[in-house]
């Protein structure tokens, strides 16, 4: 909130930069010390990537989402960040996949334990979508929130800068409206983007950008800002009020952890475990999925030993294992523990929904589940079973 | 920091039965908070890995645990001689409620391995609660846990011993520990149950306890599951809505007992 003295009428918050603002943006998190990370066009996709430029960023590209299906477009304008999400998400940084947690050595019958380090980075996420900074906010509750602090995750996430960047452009499998999740960007970034192409209004292609941390105002400081001009402000609003219209998708607005926690024994569940090939895609690319399983590995000598997390996924078989076998060993048995936790029990557990309407367990997907639809035919199960009482009751 | 297992030194190794051992264990510097009975440790066996394990005598500056070898982890623990060092973390967990136990009846009942985590309660309970019973249910005689100590038990308080395969020596009783609630008097209405064994077991002695009127809020049960990390960070321990390294082991059975019921959940 920077009220700009000596501005005429009552100015917008924030201010205006154009693709050199952006350049300017990355240089200055770049000489803060920041490992700058944000989306590039690799492999066929929109990946996340540490940027040594702003030219690193997918200036033109577009993304197909559908249930199994993500595919590269080429947009007719030069946006940076209209494309829905790929297939990582910070969690890859803030959560990594593998990390060794300790080594100890034994020497003279002596354990002598040694804690690695955090990680020495100081992260600042370029581009991340409403959604997403959800998913971190949500990862916050569980890995820092409880009695416990993972120190991996806090030594990465202290001190991480956010820029958000205000959703434009949702996809085929995203709803987030849905979720309460966006388009437009919840509380927690340090600096929050709109994007307004040069095809939105024939002006030039620009950032309305305001900071929502001391540290981010700090940042915004040093770009080359324009006062914030009504004419991009209403067009920078009315990208985002448009794409909550244009959601590909949507979860049915009922009381989702009421609804799970009532259909344990719906038939639905052998009907998904069918299709479902328990590969744990939907885990990995979730970006609030936050399992992990542990290795203990020793040298030759066996004198040292050192501990590794990996992430791990409740469709594996191990997850549960328990001394004689698994305890969930069904197919029904694991999707029923993945979206019941997903969109109930995680809020017994942390007190907030597990999902934050990404699409990303849609889009990749093997066979093409898509969660919504199983939330959906969960409901409609549950309501006519309700009726059914109705009918046989008093 | 509760992810770094911190050194402990056996004092001494005790076999209890022919494939369970007791570790008393000391700091080797750095020393956890006490731990009280029903919570857990996450025991490291050098190299090998760890596995959580409850507390099974809280000493003074010690601390013991019970280990059966069924996995790699659990034999080699089993396999340290006194002196040598493991890793310890801990304590995990919600104990057992033993204010509620105070003054009031208490049921311990315990199948085979599940008298482990019992014992310490046992230990406060011993002159606290107004009629104690120990129940106590087993394969063989041969893997009934802490026979020595049961007997010094037998003289403040009532302890019963059932096994499933009598040898011919056995003297005792045969059958389930279920069969052992009618032999004890409590007031059912203001009894408290501690109830810690095997998950079939576990329930069946819920829905007796539960027949026989001891409300569901009044019985404790130690819940099992995988558990990596203990901090609630891995994900493993879940039953339904619950971590059980964070909300359990000890859950009592107006919580569990729905979700016992639901298979592989």
């Amino acid at each position: 909130m920077t009220a700009r003295s000596g501005a005429p009428g009552p100015a917008a918050e924030g201010g205006v930069i154009g693709t050199d603002g952006l350049t300017a943006l990355v240089d200055v998190l770049l000489a803060r010390g920041f490992t700058v990370v944000g989306p590039t066009v690799r492999d066929g996709a929109i990946v996340l990537d540490e940027l040594a430029s702003a030219d690193q960023l997918p200036y033109g590209w577009g993304v197909e989402l559908e249930a199994g299906s993500y595919r590269l477009r080429e947009r007719s304008d030069r946006a940076a960040f209209a494309n829905a999400a790929g297939p990582q998400s910070w969690k890859s940084y803030l959560h990594p996949a593998r990390v060794r947690q300790w080594r100890a050595d034994r020497s003279a019958g002596q354990l002598v334990v040694g804690s690695d380090e955090p990680a020495p980075h100081r992260f600042a996420f370029l581009g991340v979508r409403p959604c997403d900074l959800r998913a971190i906010a949500v990862q916050d509750r569980v890995l820092v929130g409880g009695r416990h602090r993972d120190p991996v995750y806090e030594g990465r996430r202290t001190g991480a800068f956010l820029v958000s960047v205000e959703c434009t452009e949702p996809g085929g499998t995203c709803f987030c409206v849905s979720m309460g999740t966006g388009p437009a960007a919840g509380p927690g970034y340090d600096l929050v983007l709109t994007e307004v192409t040069e095809a939105a209004d024939s002006s030039d292609h620009r950032f309305w950008i305001r900071s929502g941390s001391p540290e981010g105002a700090e940042v915004l400081a040093e770009l080359p800002l324009r006062p914030a001009d009504p004419q991009t402000v209403s067009a920078a609003r009315e990208g985002v009020s448009s794409a909550a219209g244009r959601m590909g998708r949507s979860m049915p607005a009922v009381d989702l952890h009421r609804l799970m926690a009532g259909t344990l024994d719906a038939p639905r569940w052998n009907e998904v475990a069918e299709r479902c090939l328990t590969c744990g895609n939907c885990t990995m690319v979730c970006p609030t999925c936050f399992c992990t399983t542990t290795e203990d590995v020793t040298d030759l000598t066996g004198d040292h030993a050192e501990r590794w997390r990996v992430w791990d996924s409740c469709f594996d078989l191990d997850h549960s294992y328990l001394h004689g076998g698994p305890v969930r060993s069904s197919a029904p048995s694991r999707y029923r523990q993945w979206l019941t936790h997903k969109l109930g029990t995680w809020w017994d557990q942390f007190g907030s929904s597990g999902c934050v309407g990404c699409g990303r367990c849609i889009v990749w997907c093997p066979v093409a589940i898509d969660i919504t639809e199983e939330a959906a035919a969960l409901n409609d199960w549950a309501g006519l079973r309700a009726s059914a009482d109705e009918v046989d009751g008093p | 920091m509760s992810t770094v297992p911190v050194p402990y030194r056996v004092l001494s190794s005790r076999p209890e039965t022919p494939d369970c051992v007791s570790l008393t264990l000391a700091a080797d510097g750095a020393t956890l908070p006490a731990f009280a009975p029903g919570q857990f440790a996450m025991v490291y066996a050098f190299g090998v890995g760890e596995v959580p394990i409850s507390v099974s005598v809280v000493g003074d500056g010690t601390v013991t645990f019970t280990v059966r070898a069924v996995g790699a982890v659990s034999a080699a623990l089993c396999k340290l001689a006194p002196g040598e060092t493991l890793g310890l973390r801990g304590p995990f967990g919600s104990g057992w409620n033993l204010d509620a136990a105070d003054g009031s009846d208490v049921l311990v009942v315990a199948g085979g391995l599940g008298l482990a985590p019992l014992r310490p309660a046992v230990h406060r309970l011993l002159g606290r609660a107004a009629r104690l019973a120990v129940l106590v249910g087993t394969r063989t005689p041969a893997d009934l846990l802490f026979p020595g100590e049961l007997a010094g038990w037998r003289e403040q308080c009532r302890v019963e011993v059932t096994v499933d395969r009598p040898t011919p020596q056995w003297r005792g009783s045969v059958g389930v520990v279920t069969a052992l609630l009618d032999r004890v008097a409590v007031g059912a209405e203001t009894a408290t149950a501690l109830v810690c064994g095997p998950e079939v077991m576990m329930r069946h002695t819920a829905d007796a306890l539960h027949a026989r009127g001891v409300p569901p809020g009044r019985v404790q049960l130690s819940l099992e599951r995988n558990m990596r990390c203990g901090t609630g960070h891995c994900g493993h321990c879940q039953l339904g809505p619950l971590l059980l390294c964070r909300d359990g082991p000890v859950v009592d059975c107006a919580v569990s007992r729905q979700l016992l019921s639901v298979r592989e959940l």
